[in-house]
Order: C-alpha cells, then structure tokens, then sequence
C-alpha cells in the first residue's frame, strides 16, 4: 500500500543535547561552499534525541528498528562506492515494530574517539555524521548530521630552525632560514635570506605556501598541487651581504593541519617554496616541508608576559632583567651594538 | 617559575627578525657581480648579388668570471645564430627560445623591397637576435656550453669543435 502514497511515512531529525552551547566550525564543502557545523574534539561525548514525526498522524507507522550510528569515514572521489569507515558506532533506539505516534528517542556515544580530524579536499573528504535510520522493508528513512573534528596539538617539544645554504655552482648561493620547522595555524613565519652570491639578474623572490594532498598508494599515488599562498618577499635586484626579511602571518591563508598517512589512505602535506624570479623570467626555487598543526584556545594568564615581548620588539632589544624565561641566545640576537 | 612559558609566549606572536650579519660596505655600495651586457649592432652587408649576406657585431661586456674576456667583440651572421641555438638545444637542457624568423619568403625574386637587405627588415632582426642572446646569455646553465662561449668570444667559429661543458678550477 505504501508505494501509492497512502502508507504512512515520518520525518526524522536528529538535535544535539548542548545545541545550545557548542560551538560551530566552517567548514568548506565539496563544492566549496563554507558552511557551519557543531565542533567536536577527540574523545567528547555525542549525546542527543532522535525526532520521528508521523506524516499523518493517527496513522501507524510499521518499521524494522529504529537505530542511530556515529560514523567516521573517509571517501576517494574516484572510489566513490566505497566509504572506509575507521569509526562506527550504532545504537539500536526501537526494536521492529510499529509507531503509532511521533516519538523522541534519547542517544548518547560516551567519550567517542575521534582520532583524525575533518578534512574535504580535491581528491579525498573524510567527514563525521550522526545517521538516524527507521529502517523498513522496501524503504528507510534516514537523516544524516554531520558535524566537524578539529584535531588539537600540544607545543612541540622539539622545534628547530630550518637553515639551508643552496644554489647553484658560481651563479647564486643564499643561506636561507625559517625560525621554526612546526608552525601552529595562527602562527608566524619569521626567517631571511642572505645572499652569499648572485651572479644573475634578480627581479624579485617570493615565497609560495604550497599544499599537497597525496591519495592512493604504490603505483597509484596521485598528488594534488595547490598553492595557498604568494607572498612577495624582494622586489628588485640584491646583492651580496644582504639580508631579506621574511614575515608571514599563517592565520590570513585556509590551512588545515598536516595530515600524514591517514588510515593509510591520504595526506596533506605543505611546503614553502622559496622563489628568485631574474629578468629574463626564470625561475630558481626550493621547497621545504613544514608540519602545520592546531592549537586549542589558550587563556590569557599574564599580561606582564605578553608587554614585555611588545616592547622588546618596539625597542629591538631584548631585556635581560625583566625576562628571566627568555632564552640568552635571543639577547644576542636583538642587539643593536 | 612557569613551566609553561612556551604557550605564554604564543598569546602574542613574536614576529622580531631573525639575526641577520651587517653588510659589508663594499658588497653594498660595490659594483654587482652580475653585470652581463650583450648588444648586437652594425649591420653590414658585405659580398655582392647572390652572395650577399649581412653580419651584425656583437658585443660583450661583463664581470662574470665564466667568460674568459671581460669584453669582447666579434661579427657573426644569421646562420652563426641558427648554429649556436641547434647546439644549445642538443648539448644543454636549457629551453632555448626561438630566433627571428628565416624569412625565405624574402629571398623570393620579384619583391618591391630590398628583400632580406631591406633596412628595416635587418633593424627588426637585429633586435630579435639581440633579445635572444641576451636571455641565453644569462642562463646559468648556458653559461657551461662551449659553444656559447665560442659564439660570443672566438673570432670564429669552429663548426667542428668538440662539444663541452666549461669547467672552473
């Protein structure tokens, strides 16, 4: 009777508990609308009611099980039948049977591990969702909402500079450094270029921000290019002994953390490509990897802390006296002598 | 004492600049290391009727240490360039930029002009070949071929000359 129409169907929703107080995320999607969705970290409870609202009420509805699933997966664009699930969670709310009015069901995933975090690229998304299904014979009814990961790193304990001396054989050698090699979303990139020898015709040098999704493995590994960012750093022709200053704001470009092997299925990689255009427009570059990642919000504790760095940088020296954490090497490095 | 000094100190980026060495006054206000100046001048046609053909000067002028003449100067013809850019091609892995064309169109009789001698048909591949030399010259990896350097320097070139790459002590 229920392929005319005349059988009864429901709509179905599923509302979170802390709906009111969670936060929201953006998050670009496939057809690169950004849209906000509820934030969640590793680890977090997911709890919240299933709504089943009868079409017609007084009508029953027969059905094979009500259920909830908390489903992380990652999907290939170009497998897109097949969904790699590392994350399946289901919770059976009605057993089959028949609903003779709407009804609300409570959920809730205690501490669901959440070990990677949402990601929707060129060739590869990895999503979370919650998925309410009334299951029956010929048709479910189900709705899906999904909801965003965000992945959060401690400080690293190990961040050294990058520092590289290249060139080519009696044209150009520069000696170029970055200030760290593990920079945070909203971080600064601060580093320079010093020219030990240009024997060519420089016009400028910019510095490109490049990220790489790498899907597929063994002989099928493709590689998607992508250049974020193109920060123009020099304009005009250096010579020896000089020194460029390199400064770029992190939290300007859309950047995700850097994501390596994911269930063995995808990563995403960026790089800074250091780039000397000469006048002939030839281009000389070097690419060096950086590993990007999230950091949680911190609280403000001491706002001695914070003008003490604002002022060293207004003055360009550091202040022995009233920074007892900073390092020595960095007193060195301020002097103006 | 605070353990966690690392993330206070991430509340305001520190953006001071890295530690850089003065320059020195002589690599600031001393002549550049790239000075390379290539002009292709003075046309001349020499020979008569069929034989007739046009050689331009060119002239070096550098402070590179691959050339072995800071300056330099030496006449050379159309075809001495098509020369020069097949050995680039083959010898080098430089993508050597085209040359102004053959123009054998104008080597056809029974044209108005002057045909390839007309003045402004040689004022226009004059700038062409100095164009082309010049974005060739400066190519770090042309700079190793022998053959370039026999282009611009030798008296003449030795069309059966043993391809090489310059070598530096």
């Amino acid at each position: 009777m229920s392929f005319f129409g005349f059988g009864q169907s429901a709509d179905i929703d599923v509302v979170l508990n802390d709906a009111e107080t969670r936060k929201k995320a953006e998050h670009k999607s496939e057809d690169g609308r950004k849209d906000k969705y509820f934030l969640f970290y590793d680890g977090e409870t997911v709890s919240g009611k299933v709504n089943v609202t009868l079409k017609y009420p007084g009508k029953r509805l027969e059905h094979n099980g009500v259920k909830i699933e908390f489903i992380g997966q990652i999907e290939l664009y170009y497998d897109r039948g097949n969904h790699h699930e590392f994350v399946s969670l289901v919770k059976d709310l009605a057993r089959p049977g028949e609903l003779t009015q709407s009804q609300t069901f409570d959920f809730e995933f205690t501490h669901v591990e959440k070990p990677y975090e949402s990601y929707t690229g060129q060739n590869v998304k990895l999503r979370y969702f919650l998925r309410a299904t009334v299951s029956r014979r010929l048709n479910d009814i189900s709705k899906e909402l999904d909801i965003v990961v965000h992945t959060l790193s401690s400080y690293p304990e190990l961040n050294s500079s990058i520092k590289m001396e290249v060139g080519i054989e009696d044209c150009l050698h520069i000696e170029f450094e970055y200030n760290k090699s593990k920079y945070h979303l909203k971080d600064v990139i601060v580093g320079k270029i010093y020219f030990l020898l240009v024997r060519i015709k420089i016009k400028h040098m910019e510095i490109d921000i490049i990220k790489r999704e790498t899907t597929g493995t063994g002989p099928n590994v493709y590689h998607e290019n992508d250049t974020i960012a193109k920060y123009e750093i020099m304009d005009g022709a250096p010579v020896r002994g000089e020194s460029i200053p390199i400064r770029l704001f992190l939290a300007g470009y859309e950047m995700t953390p850097t994501m390596r092997d994911i269930n063995k299925k995808f990563s995403v990689r960026y790089y800074l490509n250091l780039v000397l255009i000469d006048e002939e427009e030839r281009r000389y570059f070097k690419q060096q990897e950086i590993t990007l990642w999230r950091k949680g919000d911190i609280v403000r504790k001491s706002m001695s802390h914070q003008a003490i760095i604002a002022s060293q940088r207004f003055e360009g020296s550091s202040n022995p006296e009233k920074t007892p954490t900073q390092s020595n090497e960095e007193d060195d490095n301020c002097s103006c002598k | 004492i605070s353990e966690d000094r690392g993330e206070m100190a991430d509340t305001i980026a520190d953006t001071r600049r890295l530690f850089s060495k003065p320059q020195n006054l002589n690599d600031a206000y001393g002549p550049p290391s790239n000075f390379l100046e290539i002009d292709v001048s003075n046309p001349d046609t020499i020979g008569v009727g069929r034989t007739r053909y046009t050689t331009y000067e060119v002239r070096l002028k550098t402070n590179l240490p691959i050339f072995k003449l800071k300056e330099s100067s030496v006449r050379r013809r159309y075809s001495d360039f098509e020369w020069l850019r097949a050995e680039l091609e083959r010898e080098s892995k430089v993508v050597v930029p085209p040359l102004p064309g053959k123009a054998l169109f104008r080597q056809l009789p029974f044209r108005g002009d002057d045909g390839i001698f007309d003045d402004s048909f040689i004022e226009e591949r004059r700038q062409s070949l100095e164009q082309f030399l010049n974005k060739v010259a400066g190519h770090p990896l042309a700079q190793n071929e022998r053959c370039l350097h026999m282009f611009l320097q030798d008296e003449s070139l030795d069309k059966n000359y043993t391809p090489s790459k310059i070598r530096q002590a």
